[in-house]
C-alpha cells in the first residue's frame, strides 16, 4: 500500500531520520514534491468531487423534499443509516461491488455528505418565514420565482453551513479511503504507521489538519459573503 | 448478499474473538469518555455560568469538528507512541469540543428570567447553578454527551492502525478475516454505536425535568453549527 | 357634508389608475367543512374610494380580501375588477396589478429596501431607469430618506418596514390596493402617523382600496365606505362611516359600533361645518357700564375679553365689573381655545372639561370667530341624519 516514502535507510537518510526524531524538516523538503503535495492534491480532488456529488445529490432531494414533504422521512432514514456505518466498514463492504477504484471511494465519501446537506438544505428552505412567501406570492410570483428569488438566497446560509460540515467530514473520511485505494493524505499517514516513521507521520497529519482548518475557515467565508443581511441586524 | 449472511455466521463463530475486541473498544472509548467528561463538562459549565468566553467556547466545536480523526491519531503517534494511551488522547480531542460547546451554550442559555427570579428570591450564585441553572441545561448537556459517545465508539475503530485493540483490528484486516468477518465486525460496531445512542437518548429523555419535556425537541436538534447532527459523525 | 378628519369624497372618483371592484354572491366553502367561509357576499366599491371590511375574528373579512387576488379560490360567484372576472387572468398576473400589504410585511430580508421596493416592476419587465427613479419617487411619498433605500429590512423599525411595505405596494401603480390589518402590528402612536399619512396619500393618489381591520376605529377613521362583517362572511351593513354610526342596522352593528356611536360620529365633522354663536365680548379698557349694559341687554352673565387685535384673551364674569374701565386682571384665563378644523368630538371634550361653559374659537390668525355650546354640538347630531 506504500506509496514509497523514504524509509530509514542506514547510509542514505540523514542522522534525524535515521534516529527517528520527532520532524525531520530536511525530510519534508525532500519528500514534498514526489510524496506530500500529490498526496495533498489528490486528497483535495477527492473531497471537491465527493462535495459536489454530495450537493448535487442532497439539492435535488431537498427540493423535492420541499415539494412533497412525505419524501423527507425516507431520505433522512437512508442517509442517516449510510452516514452510521463505520467509514472503515464502508468503504469494505464496496470493494466486491466497484473495486479497488477510486469510485468505490467516492461512492463511499458521497454517502456520507448526504444526511447533512440534505437536512441542512431543507432546514434552509423551510425557515423562509411564512409572510415573506405570502408577501411574495401576493406581489404576483410564480412558484418558480419565489424558489429562486426568495426560498433559496434566504436557504443559503443554512446550506453553506452543511456544506462546512460535509467537507471536513469529507476530508477527515478521505484520509480512511487508503484502504481502498493509494491516493490522497492517507496514504503517506497509513505508511507512517505501519513504520512509526515520526516524521511522515506528523507532516502528513499536521497537513491533513491544516487543509480542514483552511477549507473550514473559507467557508465560513463564503457563508458570510453570501448572506450580508444577517449581519446588520438592527441594534 | 452471501457475504452478509456470512457475516452473521462469522459473529455467531466468532463470538468470544469479538466480545473481547468489543470489551477493549468499550474500555478505549470508556477512557476516552471519561477523562473528556471530567475536562469538558465542569469548563463548560463553568464559563457558561460566568457567561464568558463565549467565542471561544463556541467556536471550539467548530474546530474539533473539523479535525480529521485519522491524522489526528496520526500526530498522536508521533508524539506519544502507539498504543493504547495515544489514541485515547486524539479520541479526548476529539470528544471534548462538542460537550464543552454544548455545555456552554446549554447554561449561558438558560431562561434568563428563571434565573432573575432565581437570584431575587436571595439565591447565591452557587445555588443559582446547582438548583436552577444545571437542571435546566441538562437535556442540552445530555445531547452533547451523546454526540460525543457515538463518535467516539465510531472513531474508535480506527485505533487499530495506530496499536490499540478495538474492533476495527478486524475491519482492518480483510486478509484474515474475509469480507463476511469485515462486515460482521461492522455490523458489531455499528450495533454498538447504535445501542449508545438509545441509551444516551434515553438518559436524556430522564433528566429532562418533566416541566420542560414537551419542548425538548428544540434543543436537541438545533442549528448545524453548535450542537453536532444527531446520528454519530462516525469514522 | 364633508370633513377634514375621515377620507370621505362625494360619489366616485373619476381617477383613471383606480379600479373599481365588485363582489356578486361570493361564496367560499372549504372541502370538509360544516359551514361556509364565506356565504353569498355582495357589495360594489367605486373606484378611489377606501373600503374597509370589518369585524370580529373569524368573520372572512381576511378571506374575502384574500378571495380579491386569488390568494384563496372562489367556490361562488364572482369578483369583477373594473368590471372583468378576477378568474379571467393568471394568478400571477393578477396579483402583479394589485398592491398587496399584510399584517407581518413580509419584507425579503435578504434584499435592501431599494430591491424589496422594486419587486413587482421588476416582475413585469421595467428598464432599469424608470425602475431606480420609481424607488426613489416612493421613498419620498412614504416619507423615508433616500438613503434607506440601501438598508436592509432588519435594520429598520416597524413602523419604518410598515412604510416599505406601502410604498413596495404602490411601486407599479396598481389600480388597488388590499391591505390586511397593515398597521395591527405597530404601536398606537406611530399607527395614528402612518394612517394619517395613508390618508394624506390617498388624497393625493386616490387608488381603490379595500382594507381589513377588526378596529371600529380605525374604519371609521380610514373608510369611505364601510363593510361590517359577521360570522360566516355575512355583511351586516355597508355604509359611509356617518350613515353607519347614525342608523345601525341591526343589533350586531349597534354593538359592534360601540355604545358610544354618538360621540364617534363628532368624530366625523368639525367645528367648520356648524354654525357658530356669535361671543359677547368686552373690549380691555372700555367702560365697565358700556360691557354691563351689553351684557344685561343679552340676557348674559359672562362676556369674552378681547384685546386691541380682536384676540380673546379670558371670560370676564358680569360680576366683576365695578365703575373701573375693564383690565386684563378682572378676566379668568381662557382653558382652552379651538379652532375651525377642531373635530366636534374634540370641541364636546373640551366644553365639558370646562364646566359646560362655551367654548371660545379662534380663525387662523388668532382672532376670535365664535362660540360654541353643548347645545349646538348636541344639535348638530340631531340634523345629521
Amino acid at each position: 500500500m506504500a506509496s514509497g516514502p523514504v524509509i530509514p535507510d542506514f547510509g542514505r537518510g540523514s542522522s534525524c531520520v535515521r534516529d527517528n526524531g520527532l520532524f525531520c524538516w530536511g525530510w519534508v523538503k525532500q519528500n514534498w514534491s514526489d510524496t506530500l503535495q500529490p498526496a495533498l492534491l489528490q486528497h483535495i480532488l477527492l473531497t471537491a468531487v465527493a462535495v459536489v456529488i454530495g450537493t448535487a445529490i442532497a439539492f435535488t432531494l431537498a427540493l423535492a423534499a420541499h415539494r412533497r414533504g412525505w419524501i423527507a422521512t425516507p431520505v433522512v432514514l437512508v442517509t442517516g443509516l449510510l452516514y452510521t456505518i463505520p467509514s472503515l466498514a464502508l468503504f469494505q463492504l464496496l470493494v466486491p461491488l466497484t473495486g479497488l477504484t477510486r469510485t468505490t471511494a467516492e461512492i463511499a465519501l458521497v454517502s456520507y455528505t448526504l444526511l447533512i446537506l440534505f437536512r441542512n438544505m431543507l432546514a434552509g428552505l423551510s425557515g423562509v418565514p411564512g409572510e415573506v412567501k405570502d408577501a411574495a406570492r401576493g406581489m404576483g410570483m410564480t412558484e418558480r420565482q419565489l424558489l429562486w428569488k426568495v426560498e433559496l438566497p434566504l436557504a443559503l446560509p443554512a446550506v453553506v453551513a452543511g456544506l462546512r460540515i460535509a467537507t471536513v467530514t469529507v476530508i477527515s473520511l478521505a484520509t480512511v479511503a487508503v484502504f481502498v485505494v493509494d491516493e490522497g493524505l492517507g496514504a503517506p499517514i497509513y505508511s507512517a504507521l505501519q513504520q512509526t516513521f515520526k516524521t511522515e507521520m506528523i507532516a502528513a497529519g499536521a497537513l491533513c489538519v491544516a487543509l480542514a482548518l483552511l477549507a473550514d475557515f473559507l467557508l465560513v467565508l463564503l457563508q458570510r459573503a453570501l448572506s450580508p443581511w444577517m449581519r446588520v441586524a438592527r441594534a | 448478499m452471501n457475504d452478509f449472511i456470512d457475516a452473521f455466521k462469522f459473529i455467531g463463530d466468532n463470538a468470544s474473538l469479538l466480545w473481547h475486541l468489543t470489551l477493549d473498544h468499550l474500555a478505549l472509548a470508556g477512557a476516552a469518555m471519561g477523562i473528556s467528561l471530567l475536562i469538558a463538562i465542569p469548563l463548560g459549565v463553568w464559563l457558561g455560568h460566568l457567561h464568558r468566553g463565549s467565542f471561544a467556547a463556541i467556536n471550539i466545536s467548530n474546530i474539533g469538528r473539523a479535525l480529521p480523526s485519522l491524522a489526528l491519531i496520526s500526530i498522536g503517534v508521533a508524539l506519544l507512541g502507539i498504543g493504547f494511551v495515544n489514541v485515547m488522547v486524539a479520541l479526548i480531542v476529539l470528544a471534548v469540543p462538542p460537550m464543552l460547546t454544548n455545555a456552554y451554550v446549554a447554561i449561558d442559555g438558560v431562561d434568563r428570567d428563571a434565573v432573575e427570579a432565581a437570584r431575587g428570591m436571595g439565591m447565591r450564585g452557587s445555588e443559582v447553578l446547582w438548583r436552577v441553572e444545571l437542571p435546566l441545561a441538562l437535556p442540552l448537556i445530555f445531547a452533547g454527551i451523546r454526540t460525543a459517545v457515538v463518535y467516539v465508539i465510531a472513531t474508535a475503530t480506527l485505533g487499530s492502525v495506530a496499536g490499540a485493540n478495538t474492533l476495527g483490528n478486524v475491519i482492518v484486516d480483510q486478509a484474515t478475516y474475509r469480507l463476511p468477518g469485515v462486515i460482521g465486525a461492522a455490523i458489531c460496531v455499528a450495533a454498538l454505536a447504535l445501542v449508545f445512542e438509545l441509551l444516551f437518548a434515553g438518559l436524556q429523555r430522564l433528566v429532562t425535568p418533566r416541566g420542560l419535556r414537551s419542548r425538548r425537541r428544540a434543543p436537541a436538534e438545533v442549528g448545524p453549527a453548535v450542537v453536532g447532527t444527531a446520528a454519530a459523525e462516525s469514522m | 357634508m364633508t370633513s377634514a378628519n375621515s377620507a370621505q369624497t362625494e360619489g366616485p372618483s373619476p381617477y383613471p389608475s383606480a379600479a373599481s371592484l365588485e363582489f356578486q354572491h361570493v361564496g367560499k366553502r372549504y372541502p370538509g367543512a360544516v359551514r361556509a367561509a364565506i356565504e353569498d357576499l355582495s357589495f360594489e366599491v367605486p373606484a378611489g374610494e377606501i373600503c374597509v371590511l370589518v369585524g370580529p375574528s373569524g368573520c372572512g373579512k381576511t378571506t374575502a380580501m384574500r378571495l380579491v387576488n386569488r390568494m384563496i379560490d372562489l367556490t361562488a360567484g364572482d369578483i369583477l375588477l373594473d368590471g372583468v372576472s378576477v378568474t379571467r387572468r393568471k394568478p400571477a398576473e393578477l396579483r402583479r396589478e394589485i398592491g398587496y400589504v399584510i399584517q407581518q410585511i413580509g419584507l425579503f430580508p435578504h434584499q435592501t429596501i431599494a430591491q424589496n421596493i422594486a419587486t413587482v416592476p421588476k416582475l413585469l419587465g421595467w428598464d432599469k431607469q424608470r425602475t431606480t427613479a420609481r424607488v426613489q419617487e416612493l421613498l419620498t411619498l412614504v416619507s423615508l430618506d433616500a438613503e434607506m433605500g440601501e438598508r436592509y429590512p432588519g435594520e429598520l423599525s416597524g413602523g419604518q418596514r410598515q412604510r416599505v411595505g406601502v410604498a413596495r405596494a404602490l411601486a407599479a401603480d396598481p389600480p388597488l390596493m388590499l391591505m390586511d390589518e397593515p398597521f395591527g402590528a405597530i404601536d398606537p402612536i406611530n399607527r395614528a402617523r402612518l394612517q394619517d399619512e395613508l390618508l394624506r396619500l390617498q388624497a393625493e393618489i386616490r387608488k381603490t382600496i379595500v382594507f381589513v381591520t377588526h378596529d371600529i376605529d380605525e374604519a371609521i377613521k380610514m373608510g369611505d365606505r364601510i363593510a361590517i362583517m359577521r360570522e360566516g362572511g355575512h355583511l351586516a351593513q355597508y355604509a359611509t362611516p356617518d350613515v353607519l354610526l347614525a342608523d345601525p342596522a341591526d343589533e350586531f352593528v349597534a354593538r359592534f359600533v360601540g355604545a358610544d356611536r354618538g360621540l364617534k360620529r363628532l368624530t366625523l365633522s368639525a367645528i367648520k361645518d356648524i354654525q357658530l354663536l356669535d361671543g359677547l365680548t368686552a373690549r380691555v379698557g372700555e367702560p365697565a357700564a358700556e360691557a354691563r349694559e351689553r351684557a344685561a341687554r343679552h340676557g348674559s352673565d359672562e362676556l369674552v375679553l378681547i384685546d386691541g387685535g380682536e384676540q380673546p384673551i379670558g371670560r370676564l364674569p358680569v360680576a366683576r365689573l365695578d365703575g373701573k374701565p375693564v383690565a386684563v386682571e378682572d378676566a379668568e384665563p381662557l382653558a382652552a381655545t379651538a379652532r375651525r378644523q377642531t373635530s366636534l368630538h374634540d370641541a364636546l371634550s373640551l366644553v365639558v372639561a370646562d364646566g359646560n361653559r362655551p367654548l371660545v374659537v379662534v380663525d387662523d390668525d388668532g382672532r376670535l370667530a365664535g362660540l360654541v355650546d353643548l347645545k349646538l354640538i348636541s344639535d348638530a347630531l340631531q340634523t345629521r341624519r
